[in-house]
C-alpha cells in the first residue's frame, strides 16, 4: 500500500493540452475521486499514473518511488476499465489468475489467492463461468478482484460503473466502497458523475480543461467552492453577479447580498456569490421573515417540480429566477404564481472571483 | 400460399444449380479416375488401374512431395512473418505506415504472370536462379500479403484495452501477446495460414517461371504431362489431393468459427 504524489505534471497531445501542471497528493489507503467533464484531463492524469502514458513535464511517485518514466506492468498498481476489459478466452478464475500467473507464483498459491479473491466480491462459485455468461454487475465484480489479487500499490479505476444501470450502481458504489476499506488500497477513481463522487469519496479533486479547478474533501468542496465552475459542476447552486462591497457582492440594482466573512477579494472587484437551493428558506406572502437571515428576496413561484422527498420551485426575482429545495415535511405546497420571500444566511453564502 | 410455394421451390432449383455448378466437373473428373477407358467411353467400368499406376509414375509423385513441401514452409514462414507483421501495424504508430500499408495491396491485384517474370529476372539477378528454392521464396512473397490481410482484420475486432489490462496486471509484451492477443487472433492466423497454403499448393504461373525440369512442383508438373497426352492418372492424383484438401477445410472449420463469437 502507498499513496500517491502527483506534482507539476503536464501532457500534451499535439496541440492540445490534455494535462496543464496538476498536482495532487493522494494520502495512503484514501479514496479520491478525480471529477470533470469530458476533455477535461481526468482519463489522461489515471493513465499517467497508471503507466500507460508518460508526461511531458512533471514527477509521479507511488510511495515515495518515482515512477513517471516506468511501464506500468512495473508499477505494481491495479487497475479496473470502463468495460471492463475482462480476457474473453479465459474463465473468471484464469481472468483472476492472471495477474499472479504472469508473476510465476505456484499453482496452488494461485489457486488460494483466487478463491480468496471471488469470496471477497461474492462471486464465490462463478470461477468456471466465462466473462460473457455474467450479467454487467458480475463482470465489474471479476474486473476488481482481477484487480486487487495481485495486491497492487494503488487501485485506479476508470469510470468503473459508467456501464451499470442506475439502482446496480448503487448497489457497486456501496459494495466498492467495503472492499476498498476492507483491503485499505488507496484508490483512484475516475467519474463525471458528482453524486458518485460525492458519496464515496474522502476527496474530490475537480478538473477542468486540464487543470486541478479545487481538491478537498467533499463537504469542503460542496460548502465553500472556490470557482463558479466547482460551485456548479459540483452540485447544484444559484449565482449571484455584481460587485465586492464588505463580506458580499452588490447586484446591479443596488441589493446587497451578505457572504461568510474572510473573503480577501477587493472592494469594488467584479465577483459572484454561490448559494446551494436547499439552503434557501421560502415562505408565503411579501412580509419580511422572521428567519433572522440577512439575505432576503422577494419573488413569485413561477415553477414546482416535485420529486416526492422534495420540491424544486423556480422564483422569479428581479433579476434572475433562483432555484430552491424544499424538503417534503407534508406542510402545505406552494402554488405557482404566489408571492413568496426567499431568505438565507450568509453561512450560505459563498464569495467567489467572476471567472 | 401456392405462390410461396413455387418461390420455395425455385429457391430450392437455384441452390441445387449453384452446387452442379460448383462440383459437377469435380465429380466428374473423380469418377472418370475410377473408369477403365483413358478416353471418358461409356459405359462406366471400375477400376483402380490408375491409382494404382500413379504409385509408378515417380515423376508425378516428386512433384506432389515438392508441392506438399513447399506449401507447408511456405504456409510457416508467412504465416509467422505476417501476423508478426500484422502486430507491429496494429500496435505501434511509425513513419510511413500508412505507405507501409497501401504497398501490401498492389502484390495481390498484379498478374502472377507479371510477378513471376519479374521474379524470374530477379532471382536470376541474384544468383539463385530456378529451382525449389526460387519457388519457396517466390512463394512466400505471394503468400505474405493474404496473411498480413486477414490477420490484420481479425485485429481490428480486438480490443486495445485487454492488452492494456493484461500489462497492468503486471504481464510483459511477450506475455500479452502469447496470452492474450494470439488466442484472439488465432482465427484470423488459421485463416491467413490457409490462404498461404492455397496461393503456394495451387500456384501455377509463378512456379512454371521458376521450377527447372528436374525440380517442379504438381500443377506445372500436370501441365507438363497434359501436354505430352492426358492419361487418368492426373485425374486419380486430382482426386485424392480434393479428399484431403476439403478434409482439412472441413476439419478446419470445425475448429475455428471464422468472424463470429466475440
Amino acid at each position: 500500500m502507498a499513496g500517491v504524489q502527483v506534482a507539476n505534471v503536464s501532457r500534451s497531445f499535439g496541440a492540445h493540452r490534455a494535462l496543464d501542471n496538476v498536482s495532487i497528493d493522494f494520502a495512503d489507503g484514501g479514496f479520491y475521486a478525480l471529477l470533470g467533464p469530458s476533455g477535461s484531463g481526468k482519463t489522461t492524469l489515471l493513465r499517467q499514473i497508471a503507466g500507460f502514458d508518460f508526461p511531458d513535464a512533471g514527477r509521479i511517485a507511488i510511495g515515495g518511488e518515482g515512477v513517471e518514466r516506468v511501464p506500468v506492468e512495473k508499477r505494481r498498481i491495479g487497475m479496473v476499465f470502463q468495460n471492463y476489459a475482462l480476457f474473453p478466452n479465459m474463465s473468471v478464475a484464469d481472468n483472476i489468475a492472471f495477474g499472479l500467473s504472469v508473476r510465476g507464483e505456484p499453482k496452488a498459491t494461485i489457486a488460494t489467492e483466487v478463491q480468496r479473491a471471488l469470496d471477497l466480491v461474492q462471486l464465490g462459485k462463478l470461477g468456471a463461468r466465462r466473462p460473457h455468461q455474467l450479467s454487467g454487475g458480475q463482470r465489474q465484480r471479476v474486473a476488481l478482484a482481477r484487480a486487487i489479487v495481485t495486491k497492487p500499490r494503488v487501485l485506479l479505476l476508470d469510470e468503473p460503473l459508467g456501464a451499470l444501470d442506475k439502482a446496480l450502481r448503487v448497489d457497486m458504489q456501496i459494495e466498492l466502497k467495503r472492499i476498498q476499506r476492507e483491503i485499505g488500497i488507496t484508490t483512484i477513481f475516475v467519474t463525471h458523475d458528482q453524486e458518485e463522487a460525492l458519496t464515496m469519496s474522502d476527496r474530490i479533486g475537480i478538473l477542468r480543461d486540464g487543470r486541478l479547478v479545487q481538491e478537498g474533501p467533499p463537504e469542503e468542496i460542496y460548502d465553500r467552492p472556490q470557482s463558479e465552475f466547482a460551485a456548479t459542476f459540483l452540485g447544484d447552486a444559484n449565482i449571484f453577479r455584481g460587485h465586492v462591497t464588505g463580506n458580499g457582492i452588490r447586484l446591479p440594482d443596488g441589493t446587497t447580498i451578505a457572504a461568510a466573512s474572510g473573503s480577501s477579494l477587493t472592494a469594488g472587484a467584479k465577483a459572484n456569490c454561490a448559494v446551494r437551493p436547499e439552503r434557501i428558506q421560502i415562505s408565503t406572502g411579501t412580509a419580511r421573515p422572521d428567519s433572522g437571515n440577512a439575505n432576503t428576496l422577494k419573488g413569485q413561484v413561477s415553477k414546482r417540480i416535485f420529486a416526492g422527498n422534495n420540491s424544486t420551485y423556480f422564483v422569479e426575482c428581479d433579476w434572475q429566477t433562483l432555484k430552491v429545495i424544499v424538503q417534503n415535511t407534508g406542510a402545505e405546497r406552494l402554488a405557482e404564481g404566489e408571492p413568496v420571500m426567499l431568505s438565507w444566511s450568509p453561512e450560505s453564502t459563498v464569495l467567489i472571483a467572476a471567472s | 400460399m401456392a405462390m410461396t410455394r413455387i418461390l420455395e421451390w425455385l429457391g430450392r432449383f437455384y441452390i441445387l444449380m449453384l452446387l452442379a455448378f460448383l462440383y459437377l466437373p469435380i465429380i466428374i473428373m473423380a469418377l472418370m479416375s475410377f473408369n477403365t477407358s483413358p478416353f471418358y467411353q461409356l459405359p462406366f467400368e471400375w477400376t483402380t488401374d490408375w491409382y494404382a499406376s500413379l504409385w509408378q509414375n515417380d515423376q508425378l509423385i516428386a512433384a506432389t512431395w515438392n508441392s506438399i513441401e513447399i506449401a507447408v514452409i511456405t504456409t510457416i514462414i508467412s504465416t509467422v512473418l505476417g501476423s508478426m507483421a500484422s502486430l507491429a501495424l496494429y500496435r505501434y504508430e511509425f513513419r510511413g505506415k500508412k505507405f507501409l500499408q497501401a504497398l501490401l495491396f498492389p502484390p495481390i491485384a498484379i498478374p502472377w504472370l507479371i510477378t513471376g517474370t519479374a521474379m524470374l529476372i530477379f532471382f536470376f539477378g541474384i544468383g539463385i536462379g530456378r529451382g525449389l528454392l526460387a519457388i519457396l521464396l517466390g512463394h512466400v512473397a505471394l503468400a505474405l500479403p493474404y496473411v498480413i490481410v486477414v490477420v490484420s482484420a481479425r485485429l481490428q475486432t480486438f480490443a486495445p484495452e485487454l492488452e492494456e489490462a493484461a500489462r497492468s496486471l503486471g504481464a510483459n509484451q511477450w506475455q500479452v501477446t502469447q496470452r492474450v492477443t494470439l488466442p484472439w487472433i488465432m482465427p484470423g492466423v488459421i485463416a491467413g495460414g490457409l490462404f498461404a497454403f492455397a496461393v503456394s499448393f495451387d500456384q501455377f504461373v509463378v512456379s512454371y517461371f521458376l521450377s527447372t525440369p528436374g525440380q517442379t512442383t504438381l500443377p506445372v508438373e500436370i501441365y507438363a504431362a497434359i501436354r505430352k497426352g492426358f492419361t487418368p492418372e492426373i485425374n486419380a492424383v486430382s482426386t485424392i489431393i480434393i479428399v484431403v484438401s476439403m478434409a482439412l477445410m472441413l476439419l478446419t472449420a470445425r475448429f475455428f468459427k471464422f468472424g463470429g463469437e466475440k
